[in-house]
């Protein structure tokens, strides 16, 4: 990929990051830098089409360790947890013969695995080779018939948001707008519920949280051509240019998706999230005002009346149990204040919140919603978040899953909020399965167990030898 | 304070309870060139002996005084004198153990009497020590009658040396009094964990040593291949302490305590953190020695094992179906990780059975397991092979405790004791549940292609895998 290239996925007009000092993507920082590399990112924002051969492209390291790790769940197809990849070699690099593994590998992954389509993920090693992914793949695409699409995301390009960027990129050149949306089928036609045709962008269905929501874009008759990319699948992502509107769930990283399906095919997009009841009800609001439909708006009222009136009653034995206790909260952009959100539904207290990589808008919304006092956290490192655990008297800390055994090798509770996690807490359903979560660690008995010191490590209580006493 | 629930039906469906007699045999299969002989028909013990073997994957020595009609009707005082004259003439044990069953003791029989009888009889058989214990089926279960005959043992093969006072003689000498849910192990690691502290343990009864599996030079013996030797239980009463695992052996503790003077350390169990804890602690009392590092490293190691459990156990709705030590072992050391106990049931009523973490124990079988743990929507099982039926009914994995576990390879042997085995237990249990964790119910969107095929239930990987 050419450096312009890069520069101007950086420069993305629509990201609320750009308009500040710093302009777009921040840089990476040598010794103090934790997040994941441009290959992480595409593969983040891409793995969960799941009738797609994904074949990474490199020596093992990178699919290596990082193969079927995603929460990501499928209702039909699993071809997306068969990790692929080529494993160069080192004759493969010196002798120059990575395209042609790469595309053996593209006829094996077709023949044995009959995919919809093939995306490509080249790392630093091909590209530094030089290996032309995107000829390759366009010669296989003719050769087999079936769709190869080359994501050029070599990890040293830069950040994850970068490759989450340049895997929508990719999306956008070669995918969307490749494919006519299937008419509705008259099974699912029902009188008096038009149906209009959505986006989900940057939805991943971790755990399957997704499902929470989906059963009530149904009953509104909101058809949701793509999630790019939960639960999706590859002739899904093609249709994309057809939805009415797309909501960008909780990432900035694919708002170039968003802006071009709005500049090139006119689909307005709004940003949104589905953790907690204020934010999913507002975002079912948010489609019924774009597609601008009285009687759907008129059903999405009821609806929401229905659901927040059943969830209430629900979260109340709970709430009583999770009242005034204090959160650290430790997540990126667009997470800090949706969570945020959903932990003031439950009475808790958010005692402070990380912002690395919150935007201005991100933070005053966050000032918004916490008051003037909110404590906002830049600093990342284990040892400033639970020095910041300790200065705020919090009572649990909720972060990604790199900070897991951070906490419990403290001793304090955590709740995982990223894409690893095991549980689901999307929508108003989801709100129960936090609460139990949230509960269960805060309420957990080891944490007394594992405080206090061992019973002889205290000199008072060690005994008098039973020969002594004669 | 749970509350033990009266047995309210006529009918046992699916017995959790193993019998007194089988119980009162095992002790006496943990003592060295010994053999029980059950005073009751041929069945009483053919049943034992198959329900051991199938558990230990042993042979097993077990002998009957093969009552039958007659005897049944007439006396079979008899048959106690002859069997116990052909076991000494055939294999000179050092000990026959000979409990009594339902039979024998609705006929009435007069064990004691008949060894003394037998010993008048037959003095040239004087280096084998006769062990009676009443144990008839209609009472108790297999912990009980375990216990018994523990408490018979002491009783016969201690000396009675409270005038000359021994106790304490043999400075580094401890006497562990190991109850029934005791795994040879877990009598393993409790040698290993006490020896660490440079004490020199005498096991009553060490089914470690006669029940572990292990090849020998010789094809068959009829005796057990191991276990505590008779020489090493007369010198029980010269020890410094008495550790006493599990509070069935309170009242053979009274006993031994009673004899010998040597002061005792009593547990309920030793399972989880706590429990290690307090038995870590008496052995650096009775041994006046610190606690060896590599003891603190694997605390440690628990500890770590607790907190990244947790996520699993915390909340985690658990049912128990077993014998009164082992249900309030395994009840506690789970409610200190965060699960719920849903159903608590004990094959008999016990002492101990007021300190389980749990509103009440029912006293009952695995149909009132199965019934509470559906009613408590249960996400694990744990009891015997037996139950193996109830938790696929109920959709959820067992982890199988207690006896007899005849579907399952090593379970007689598996480690629970001790801050190894407290970690071992925590990772199977998270890992049941993960193998078994319930995923967010797929919606298939009525817009959607209908012709796709859904996704192929979610295998319980981790069920597979994991050790239990």
């Amino acid at each position: 990929m050419k450096a312009a290239e890069i520069a101007e996925l950086l420069n993305e007009p629509a990201c609320a990051h750009n308009k500040k000092e710093k302009s777009g993507c921040a840089k990476t920082k040598p010794g103090a830098t934790a997040g994941g590399c441009s290959f992480d990112g595409a593969q983040i924002a891409l793995l969960p089409v799941a009738d797609v051969a994904h074949i990474v492209h490199g020596p093992i390291a990178c699919a290596g360790s990082s193969w079927d790790n995603r929460g990501t769940r499928s209702s039909g197809p699993t071809l997306y947890r068969i990790g692929m990849t080529t494993d160069l070699t080192e004759q493969d690099v010196i002798m120059g013969r990575g395209e042609k593994r790469l595309f053996h590998a593209i006829k094996q992954a077709i023949d044995d695995y009959s995919p919809a389509a093939v995306f490509l993920y080249s790392t630093c090693v091909p590209a530094l080779t030089g290996d032309d992914m995107e000829a390759v793949a366009r010669a296989a695409t003719e050769r087999w018939g079936t769709p190869v699409v080359p994501v050029d995301c070599a990890g040293f390009y830069g950040t994850k948001n970068l490759g989450n960027r340049i895997a929508g990129e990719a999306m956008f050149r070669h995918v969307i707008g490749t494919r006519e949306p299937d008419p509705v089928p008259a099974s699912a036609q029902r009188p008096g519920i038009p149906v209009f045709d959505v986006n989900l962008i940057g939805e991943y269905n971790i755990a399957g949280e997704f499902w929470h929501v989906a059963p009530l874009f149904d009953e509104l008759g909101l058809r949701i051509l793509c999630t790019l990319s939960g639960d999706t699948r590859f002739r899904e992502v093609q249709t994309m240019h057809r939805a009415k509107v797309s909501m960008v769930v909780c990432a900035k990283a694919l708002l170039n998706v968003a802006r071009k399906l709005e500049t090139d095919f006119g689909v307005p997009f709004f940003e949104g999230s589905f953790y907690g009841i204020t934010d999913t009800s507002q975002a079912l609001r948010d489609f019924a005002r774009l597609i601008g439909d009285p009687g759907l708006s008129l059903r999405t009222e009821h609806l929401i009346a229905r659901e927040e009136a059943k969830i209430k009653a629900a979260l109340a034995p709970w709430a009583a149990r999770l009242k005034d206790k204090r959160v650290l909260l430790y997540t990126g952009g667009v997470k800090s204040w949706s969570v945020v959100s959903a932990l003031q539904d439950l009475g808790m207290k958010v005692v402070a919140t990380g912002t690395n990589k919150s935007t201005e808008e991100d933070k005053a919304r966050i000032r918004e919603i916490m008051g003037d006092d909110a404590k906002m956290i830049t600093d990342g490192s284990p040892k400033a978040l639970l020095q910041a655990y300790k200065d705020h008297q919090a009572d649990i800390l909720i972060a990604g899953g790199r900070n897991l055994y951070t906490a419990l090798k403290a001793r304090i509770p955590f709740l995982d909020i990223n894409q690893e996690r095991e549980f689901g807490y999307a929508g108003y359903d989801g709100m129960l399965e936090l609460v139990r979560q949230l509960a269960l660690t805060l309420e957990a008995p080891v944490w007394a167990q594992v405080r206090a010191p061992a019973p002889w490590a205290t000199p008072a209580l060690a005994g008098e030898p039973l020969a002594a006493r004669e | 304070m749970a509350e033990s629930l009266k047995r309210a039906k006529a009918l046992a469906v699916n017995p959790l309870k193993a019998s007194q007699p089988v119980g009162a045999a095992l002790a006496f299969l943990g003592l060295k060139n010994s053999i029980p002989m059950l005073h009751g028909s041929q069945g009483c013990t053919a049943f034992g002996k198959v329900f051991f073997v199938r558990h230990f994957r042993e042979p097993i020595p077990l002998q009957t005084t093969a009552m039958d009609q007659v005897s049944t009707i007439m006396s079979a005082d008899e048959n106690v004198i002859e069997g116990l004259r052909v076991i000494c003439e055939k294999n000179q044990p050092d000990v026959i153990g000979l409990p009594t069953t339902g039979l024998s003791e609705m006929q009435g029989t007069d064990i004691r009497r008949l060894v003394r009888e037998f010993r008048a009889q037959n003095p040239q058989f004087e280096s084998t020590a006769v062990v009676p214990v009443n144990t008839p089926d209609y009472t108790g279960c297999l912990e009980s009658g375990f216990a018994l005959a523990v408490e018979a043992i002491i009783d016969v093969l201690v000396p009675d040396t409270r005038e000359s006072a021994l106790a304490g003689r043999r400075k580094r000498q401890v006497n562990v009094l190991c109850a029934s849910m005791l795994t040879p192990g877990d009598t393993e690691a409790i040698r290993e964990w006490i020896e660490a502290f440079g004490l020199r343990p005498v096991m009553l009864p060490d089914i470690g040593d006669s029940l572990d599996g292990h090849l020998v030079d010789v094809e068959t013996t009829p005796l057990t291949l191991g276990g505590t030797p008779k020489s090493e239980i007369a010198a029980m009463c010269e020890s410094v302490a008495t550790l006493v695992i599990g509070r069935s052996l309170a009242k053979a503790a009274d006993l031994l305590k009673e004899r010998s003077g040597v002061p005792d350390y009593r547990f309920d169990h030793l399972l989880g953190l706590a429990a290690c804890d307090a038995f870590t602690m008496a052995l650096a009392e009775i041994s006046g020695q610190p606690v060896p590092a590599r003891i603190d490293r694997l605390r440690r190691q628990l500890q770590d094992a607790m907190v990244d459990t947790h996520f699993m156990t915390g909340f985690l709705r658990v049912a128990i179906a077993a014998d009164a030590d082992l249900l309030v072992g395994l009840g506690q050391f789970l409610a200190g990780v965060g699960a719920e106990i849903v159903a608590a049931v004990a094959p008999a009523r016990a002492e101990v059975l007021a300190e389980m973490p749990a509103t009440s124990v029912q006293i009952g079988d695995l149909e009132d397991m199965e019934k509470l743990a559906r009613a408590g929507r249960v996400q694990l099982v744990i009891s015997n092979s037996h139950a193996a039926q109830s938790a696929e009914r109920l959709g959820v994995p067992l982890l199988r405790a207690g006896f007899p576990q005849y579907d399952w390879v090593g379970g007689y042997t598996r480690t629970w004791v001790g801050y190894r085995g407290a970690r071992q237990a925590l990772f199977d249990v998270a890992n049941l549940f993960l193998g078994n964790h319930h995923d967010i119910p797929v919606h298939r969107s009525i817009y959607r292609d209908a012709t796709e095929p859904a996704t192929p239930a979610r295998s319980p990987s981790g069920a597979g895998l994991v050790g239990h």
